[in-house]
């Protein structure tokens, strides 16, 4: 038995999904196969703003093994529409521009056309046999250079709107908001410490390792099956619908085996493509992206400018803190930093804030959600600007951030107070690991060393729909059908807590992600909510199951079914001791008294409940020379509120760690003077990989959230948080130079070190 | 198109012939034509590992080697290294040690660790980790990999 | 009367107040009562002609999300937001 009394809770059971996994029989999107599959590719722009002059597609049509080729003109066109789709705000005029360029390319990469052959290389040589006239037209792909006057203007209909409000004035710059609480200039007026610092941060992409891929048919009665890898099969639909428009009811999305997603793969692209080549050529059409494409096609997450403000008075409180936040939306609004600026100052307590945030386009692809979307950018700056202020002060950092920290009642500055958080807990548990408290040589090898800490915050989803389905088989099993596909663990995760609910081990348990004809609406596996809301929907079937077991047993029993109690796994009527059984000794009867064991539940928690957070403390050893950074030691701490299969949770620890490694010191997309990313490739965009890293040690902190049943916490994306800041305090503490742009490679840390003299 | 050529090959100790263009992958044959999808594409450029398979003894990215190339060859997949009912010890240690998440990359990581093992059964963890770091992996941090494959060591 | 906090940029409906107080017992009231004594809100809150609130903005009632129709019950003592709606990622 685990702690709190839990028995299934709290344990590391083999995930249900294990063996298929580690014996190659998982079947992932790309693995489908289907009778007279055709094999579809995108004809991409090589500009990276250009105006459409022409496309000829004659000549590829003419292509022997050529099926089909489509283009924008094969989309219906949509009017402006915003629409929320599982969690994401999506335009879907633009939505169905970024799918296929209609009148303007917008980056290098935006699609233009899609063919369908009869294999991958025929496909791949009719592309070059489309022939597409452009008029190239001015790029921008810097955040700033886009808000400045005269700036090349990627929408001409497109004025900057703030909270509802449209301005008159046509801008790369989509929207403005402001969030402001209290007087910001009082409390600069109190401070004795104030530092003012600006930060860049560059486009980094999630680099999950399966690219995209879809599947489609569109049979002859107009019926469209499209087998593909998402985080949410249910947005996938809607999106076709809206794009194809056609009804829901004739779309069924088959979600297969995700290989990684980190937010970028909710958006659809090769979808409705595949769809139109499918109803053109009569047969199933698989596409699937190259990893080049995946780099400039899909969302990363964006590169960003910040200023950030904050004072503190000699006797450590933060009195004051404003921050200017500037995100590259890519080729349609829609950047994160709406996100980012809500979780800026979010672990403290500060009186008196104002944060202004703005979503630029840029001749780059279309941003998305990046694990925590727009939190690492913001933490890097102001977690960066928090050590300053310490190290003014000559306090502890982690003391500091103690005695500053958000807590039960705190009022964020965007305006709601915090329910119960960990924030301070967890920030105490980092101040006394015993990493922290261990002593670290300053030189060694001809090299310098230094210890930083961050800590990060992120809302977490404690909302959204989720359905479960589940039947009782008669030997007590359960098959439990879900809608939220698993992208690291979460059938585990959340048939425990079906099983701690009624009495049940976790392999009793048997979950399938299924079809979206097989399930009620689930949102999409993102905003760290599967395990909070789709674990709360199985904890509600474990009540409705409980419910009608009673039933049963009161007619198998001939009791009141309100006189049977349940408890510790054991059904029992109140008045005769011998009236006794488990669950799964009911189960094998219950069948004969009514039929079948089912339920079906669907849940949408009212999304209060806190967010996450999480404080990080890393060595590292920097190399003067080459400006090389190595981690030494890593520890991560994080409020789970409580880990249902703590080794995933560590899992997800260690993995945002490991992101949030690479976004700090190799990652980013690195553009030539025509608009081009020159590095898009796994040998030239530098992903961690064993060699660079240590073991990643974690503290769970567990201060339960009052908003689950069982106290979940989405745990999945604050630790990405942190680590950048954390980075960049510990480099200044190993050479007494600090690094305010991302990411700090060793190019640019060996120049700062120059220019510093460090 | 150009001409196929006949392909004769021992895949997971069973002789396999295939017909195959000279510009195909093996990966591709593999997968398109073998039905052997255990072996994933994450890059098609021998940066992931994701495909990775043992060719007469060497691990080798199966996208950067020719289906022609594997004429006369013995090759191990993802497949061909243990089933549900006989796990090898490195695929129950990966499972007990939750070193996979998406497990998109797990069978190249599992096949990249058996070479390993075969020709050293005994690596440190600084072995594992430069043998290792021709292989992806996003969704772990590695550790859990790293402590798995050190854990499926003879030794261990 | 519940308390509404305006968002910085909706300030310059209610004459530079942060927070004001409106009657009502739904979220359909509340937006109607803050129209009548702030009139701009329902253009900057609702779909055109519609009883939505815009995609682009959510509304917190008591630290829990409120539906885009309107249906949230709202008592005395409610503290509500209107903030930018976000994405999340994984």
């Amino acid at each position: 038995m685990s702690q709190n009394g839990h028995k299934v809770i709290g344990t590391r059971p083999i995930r249900h999904d294990g063996v298929d996994k580690v014996t190659g029989r998982a079947v992932y999107g790309a693995d489908i196969q289907l009778t007279g599959l055709l094999y579809g590719a995108i004809k991409r722009s090589p500009h990276p703003h250009a105006r459409i002059k022409h496309i000829d597609t004659s000549r590829a049509e003419a292509h022997p093994g050529v099926r089909a080729v489509v283009t924008a003109h094969d989309l219906p066109q949509i009017a402006d529409k915003l629409a929320d789709l599982g969690e994401a705000i999506v335009n879907l005029r633009d939505a169905s521009n970024n799918v296929l360029a209609y009148g303007k390319v917008l980056y290098k990469g935006h699609a233009v056309a899609g063919v369908a052959a009869i294999n991958l290389h025929v496909a791949q040589e009719a592309l070059e046999l489309i022939d597409v006239e452009y008029e190239v037209l001015p790029h921008v792909t810097g955040v700033l250079e886009a808000m400045e006057e005269g700036a090349p203007i990627l929408h001409e209909d497109m004025k900057t709107t703030s909270m509802g409000e449209e301005t008159d004035k046509v801008s790369n710059v989509a929207n403005h908001f402001q969030h402001k609480m209290g007087e910001p200039d009082d409390g600069f007026a109190e401070a004795d410490v104030v530092i003012e610092r600006e930060f860049t941060t560059q486009t980094v992409h999630q680099g999950y390792i399966e690219t995209h891929n879809a599947t489609a048919l569109w049979n002859e009665e107009g019926q469209l099956t499209v087998w593909t890898s998402t985080q949410g099969a249910f947005s996938v639909r809607d999106q076709l619908a809206e794009i194809l428009q056609m009804p829901v009811s004739k779309v069924k999305i088959v979600p297969l085996e995700i290989g990684g997603g980190f937010g970028g793969k909710i958006s659809v692209y090769l979808d409705p493509v595949a769809a139109l080549l499918s109803k053109m050529t009569g047969h199933p059409v698989k596409m699937t992206m190259t990893r080049d494409e995946v780099f400039e096609a899909t969302g990363p997450t964006p590169g960003s400018y910040l200023k950030v403000k904050m004072g503190a008075t000699n006797d450590g409180r933060l009195t004051a803190a404003t921050a200017y936040m500037a995100y590259e939306a890519g080729a349609y609004p829609g950047s994160p930093v709406g996100a980012g600026a809500g979780c800026i100052f979010t672990p403290y307590d500060i009186p008196n804030v104002q944060i202004d945030g703005y979503d630029v386009c840029v001749n780059k692809p279309k941003t998305n959600a990046y694990r925590a979307p727009g939190a690492t950018n913001a933490a890097y700056a102001a977690e960066t600007v928090v050590d300053e202020i310490a190290e003014k002060l000559g306090v502890d950092p982690l003391e500091f951030r103690v005695k500053n920290g958000a807590k039960e009642g705190t009022r964020r500055a965007d305006g709601p107070v915090h329910p119960v958080i960990g924030c301070i807990e967890t920030t105490e548990a980092a101040l006394n690991c015993e990493h922290y408290r261990s002593s670290l040589e300053k030189t060694a090898n001809g090299k310098v060393r230094g210890r930083g800490v961050a800590s990060g915050y992120w809302f977490n989803f404690n909302g959204g729909r989720s359905a479960i389905s589940v039947s009782i088989n008669p030997d007590g099993t359960i098959n439990m059908l879900e809608g939220s596909t698993d992208i690291g663990g979460s059938r585990a995760s959340i048939a425990m807590q079906l099983a701690e609910t009624i009495g049940l081990e976790a392999t009793d348990i048997k979950p399938y992600v299924v079809d979206t004809d097989s399930i009620g609406y689930t949102d999409v596996t993102g905003g760290s909510r599967t395990t909070f809301g789709t674990g709360y929907a199985a904890h509600a079937t474990g009540q409705a199951l409980i419910r009608e077991i009673k039933e049963r047993a009161s007619k198998l029993w001939d009791v009141p079914a309100n006189a049977i109690d349940f408890a510790d796994g054991v059904f029992s009527y109140r008045d005769d001791e011998e009236k006794r059984s488990t669950f799964k000794e009911l189960a094998s009867q219950a069948g004969d008294a009514g039929g079948p064991v089912v339920a079906q539940v669907s849940t949408q928690p009212d999304g209060s409940g806190g967010g996450a957070f999480a404080t990080h403390v890393v060595d590292v050893e920097v190399d003067r020379e080459t400006g090389k950074v190595d981690i030494l030691r890593y520890t991560a701490v994080q409020d789970a509120g409580t880990a249902i299969h703590p080794s995933y949770v560590e899992g997800q620890m260690q993995g945002g760690v490991v992101q949030g490694i690479g976004w700090g010191l190799n990652e980013e997309y690195i553009y030539n003077d025509e608009g081009s990313m020159t590095n898009a490739s796994f040998l030239d965009y530098r992903m961690p990989t064993t060699l660079d890293l240590p073991m990643i040690e974690t503290i769970i902190v567990e201060v339960p959230n009052e908003s689950h049943p069982y106290g979940v916490r989405g745990v999945g994306e604050v630790p990405i948080v942190p680590p950048p800041a954390a980075l960049a305090n510990a480099i200044y503490d190993a050479t007494g130079v600090r690094l305010r742009d991302l990411p700090m490679s060793p190019p640019r840390v060996q120049q700062a070190l120059a220019e510093n003299g460090g | 198109m150009s001409k196929k050529v006949h392909v004769q090959t021992t895949i997971n100790g069973e002789a396999v012939d295939f017909l195959c263009e000279p510009r195909n992958s093996l990966l591709e044959v593999l997968r398109d034509d073998l039905d052997l999808t255990g072996a994933k594409e994450g890059c098609n450029n021998g940066n992931c590992g994701a495909c990775n398979v043992i060719m007469d003894g060497r691990l080798v990215n199966s996208c950067c080697v020719l289906g022609v190339e594997a004429d006369g060859c013995e090759i191990t997949t993802i497949e061909g290294i243990g089933s549900a009912a006989n796990l090898h010890p490195l695929q129950q240690k990966f499972l007990e040690h939750a070193a996979l998440q998406c497990g998109i990359c797990t069978p190249g990581f599992i096949v990249s660790a058996k070479a390993l093992l075969d020709e050293n059964p005994n690596p440190t963890e600084d072995e594992v980790r430069y043998w290792l770091a021709g292989n992806l992996c996003r969704c772990t941090g590695y550790d859990k990999i790293v402590r798995a494959v050190l854990d499926a060591r003879n030794g261990a | 009367m519940a308390t509404i906090y305006i968002p910085s940029l909706m300030r310059d409906l209610t004459g530079g107040q942060e927070i004001v107080h409106v009657e009502g017992a739904d979220m359909r009231q509340i937006i109607a009562n803050l129209e009548a004594a702030y009139p701009g809100f329902r253009k900057r809150l609702l779909e055109e002609g519609t009883q939505r609130i815009k995609p682009n903005i959510a509304v917190m009632i008591d630290g829990r999300n409120a539906r885009r129709i309107l249906l949230d019950k709202v008592n005395e003592k409610s503290e509500i937001h209107f903030l930018p709606a976000i994405s999340g990622g994984s």
